[in-house]
């Protein structure tokens, strides 16, 4: 039988038992549905945490004091205490592969303006600071050099301090605000950069020279930790060998001691955050699949019925000149459609359940267009899999014995 | 005899059939020899266990001898495989069944295109016209798409009559294809036969109704798996006579 005459009695068979096909292609649907939803969540949210994190700028370098002891023992504070102010000037004088490098102190506390307060944190920084970060400043401007060199009182602010300090829309360049009762001179404000996909507002800042911050507030004569930027993102690996050399002279370090420091890259921390995503997304859509494998079982059980149910018509159809593949062919086909045709009403489905779920969760969906294919590859092979064995079984049969059974 | 000078259709030259059951064998055919020739009627008749089932498989290839030789249309049987017999069976036999047979919820013209769907000389078109041919035949062209379930039992029959015709078959075969039908359409479908008999068709009919042989022109009777009686008929009786001889049914 040619491949034609295949699809009409296939479909023929299908229409004759309308409801108990579409009961069999249902658990098609609801898996291919199940596995494109949370592939798209997946994908999805992979996509807004990738988008996160180039925003905060790809190819920034953090320099932390302390050996690398993530979950290991407490250290000893001394250990703390390693970046020095003459790191960063080596690094700003030494390093190639760096275009920006900003040192960090950075402390917690209450700022107040009038009767206004509020709970924020202070970043002492450089003037490069804005360039490695691709912040910007929306009134007034960033500090200089001068007043770095002069450890001036003055501060760049976030949107969120400004809406806490002065409520009333009042304009808050060259007002003078208190942090830790030590009064700094709003010469700027941020634009707005809202929540970062942590969950942490980034506009809940304050922005001064390190040199003010180390003096006035902390008394501290160590970096918290030091920023860099490297000239391009692909020569991260570079800048982070550069300056791990750099610190190591700088430290005196013996060739077989430790590093007394951390470099973590941003593209780091981007790879471990989309891996991360990855063993959700793909947990969730093992879980999904099973479904799908479920389904198949599904499939197969009524082709078997199916078969035995039409053990006459295949006696009559091997008498009249079927062969044995003809048969097979006939079944598998009919199995082929039920899961192709499932599958394709599944990706509606999932389609749908998609844009359902980012509308009432605000879930950041993507369907992936390969998911897709995948769904119907997968249809296929659950087709020819799960309706091979009917399709032998009938197959196999006597014509004698199949056309004579009552 | 007059029919030597025809064409030999069937040829059955000792033709054995054993089955085991269990640790016995059964004989069901033990040596069954005899030629059909092109245009002949034959009636096979035998009480049940006389072997005319297993003979009836055989002719109609759905089972291969043990031992012997069978040919059909000249084409030795016994050595083919399980698909060859399938081809052969399309191209060269046409089954008329003793409970019609035909495929649920479909109409009878897709009922007699079901032959050629398995025949890749034929497209759509063709097919199409040959079952519509076959069904002009048996009387009914204006029953094309009405659906099985909405057939009396004398037209299904003759619906699976036009399936037998639709290729063109040296042979037809029917199995007690008046078994299930009271004695009016019995005598309709007879003369449905007769028909094709007077066309020259070849036709073997196996029954247990010894009243059908008077009709047919020749006779074989099996018993025990063995021919006991082969007779020609000279005196073949008319079935649409007996028909017109028949009570008219109470209400129609």
């Amino acid at each position: 039988m040619n491949f034609t005459n295949l699809i009409k009695v296939a479909l023929n068979a299908i229409a004759n038992n309308k409801f108990r096909s579409f009961l069999s292609m249902l658990g098609i649907i609801i898996g291919v549905a199940a596995v494109i939803i949370m592939m798209a969540i997946g994908q999805g949210s992979k996509e807004s945490v990738r988008a996160n994190i180039s925003q905060m700028g790809t190819n920034i370098i953090m320099v932390r004091p302390g050996a690398d002891m993530r979950g290991g023992v407490r250290q000893d504070p001394s250990a703390m205490q390693t970046l020095k102010v003459e790191d960063y000037k080596s690094i700003q004088d030494e390093a190639k592969f760096i275009t920006y490098v900003s040192p960090e102190v950075s402390s917690s506390g209450q700022c107040i303006y009038g009767a206004n307060n509020t709970s924020t944190s202070i970043y002492g920084e450089s003037t490069d600071y804005l360039s490695i970060k691709q912040w910007t400043v929306e009134d007034g401007s960033m500090f200089t050099d001068e007043d770095i060199k002069k450890s001036a009182k003055v501060c760049v602010i976030g949107k969120t301090v400004v809406d806490e300090l002065f409520p009333n829309g009042a304009d808050p360049i060259g007002k003078t605000i208190r942090f830790k009762s030590i009064p700094f001179r709003v010469i700027g404000v941020l634009k707005s950069k809202g929540y970062n996909s942590f969950g942490m507002d980034q506009d809940n800042l304050i922005i001064a020279p390190y040199t003010t911050v180390m003096k006035r507030i902390q008394a501290q004569t160590y970096l918290s930790n030091i920023n860099c930027s490297a000239i391009t993102e692909e020569m991260t690996e570079e800048a982070i060998a550069e300056l791990t050399s750099i610190l190591r002279a700088n430290h005196k370090l013996k060739d077989d001691a430790d590093d007394d420091f951390t470099i973590h890259s941003q593209q780091e921390m981007m790879e471990t955050m989309t891996s991360t995503m990855d063993t959700i997304t793909i947990i969730l859509v093992v879980a999904a699949a099973f479904s799908l494998l479920v389904a198949g079982i599904g499939i197969m059980n009524i082709m078997l019925v199916s078969v035995t149910e039409r053990t006459k018509e295949i006696g009559l159809r091997m008498s009249v000149g079927a062969r044995s593949i003809d048969i097979s062919n006939q079944f598998l086909i009919e199995s082929i459609m039920i899961s192709i045709t499932g599958g394709v009403l599944g990706v509606c489905v999932g389609y749908v359940g998609t844009m359902v779920c980012s509308g009432l969760f605000h879930l950041p969906t993507s369907i992936p267009m390969w998911s897709i294919v995948v769904s119907f590859i997968v249809c296929t092979i659950i087709g020819v899999g799960f309706g091979y064995f009917p399709a032998r079984k009938a197959a196999m049969m006597d014509p004698i014995e199949a056309i004579r059974y009552e | 005899m007059e029919n030597e000078k025809r064409k030999t259709v069937i040829e059955l030259d000792n033709v054995r059939r054993d089955f085991k059951v269990g640790s016995e064998t059964v004989h069901a055919l033990r040596g069954v020899s005899f030629k059909i020739h092109e245009g002949e009627f034959v009636t096979i008749m035998g009480t049940s266990g006389s072997g005319k089932s297993t003979l009836l498989n055989q002719l109609g290839c759905l089972d291969t001898p043990t031992s012997g030789e069978y040919y059909l249309d000249g084409i030795s049987v016994r050595t083919m495989s399980k698909s060859q017999r399938a081809r052969l069976r399309n191209r060269k036999i046409g089954f008329v069944f003793q409970n019609y047979n035909l495929l649920a919820k479909t109409t009878a013209v897709e009922n007699v295109e079901l032959p050629l769907m398995y025949n890749s000389e034929y497209n759509a078109k063709q097919r199409r016209e040959a079952a519509v041919k076959a069904l002009e035949a048996v009387g009914l062209a204006n029953r094309l798409d009405h659906k099985s379930n909405q057939m009396s039992g004398g037209q299904m029959q003759r619906v699976a009559i036009a399936r037998a015709l639709v290729n063109n078959p040296a042979v037809i075969l029917a199995d007690e294809a008046t078994g299930n039908l009271d004695t009016r359409t019995s005598f309709e479908v007879l003369v449905l036969f007769q028909k094709l008999y007077a066309e020259g068709r070849t036709i073997i009919f196996v029954t247990h109704n010894p009243e059908i042989a008077q009709y047919s022109s020749r006779n074989i009777v099996l018993r025990d798996g063995k021919i006991r009686e082969d007779t020609m008929n000279r005196n073949i009786l008319s079935a649409a006579e007996a028909l017109a001889q028949l009570p008219l049914p109470q209400d129609d």
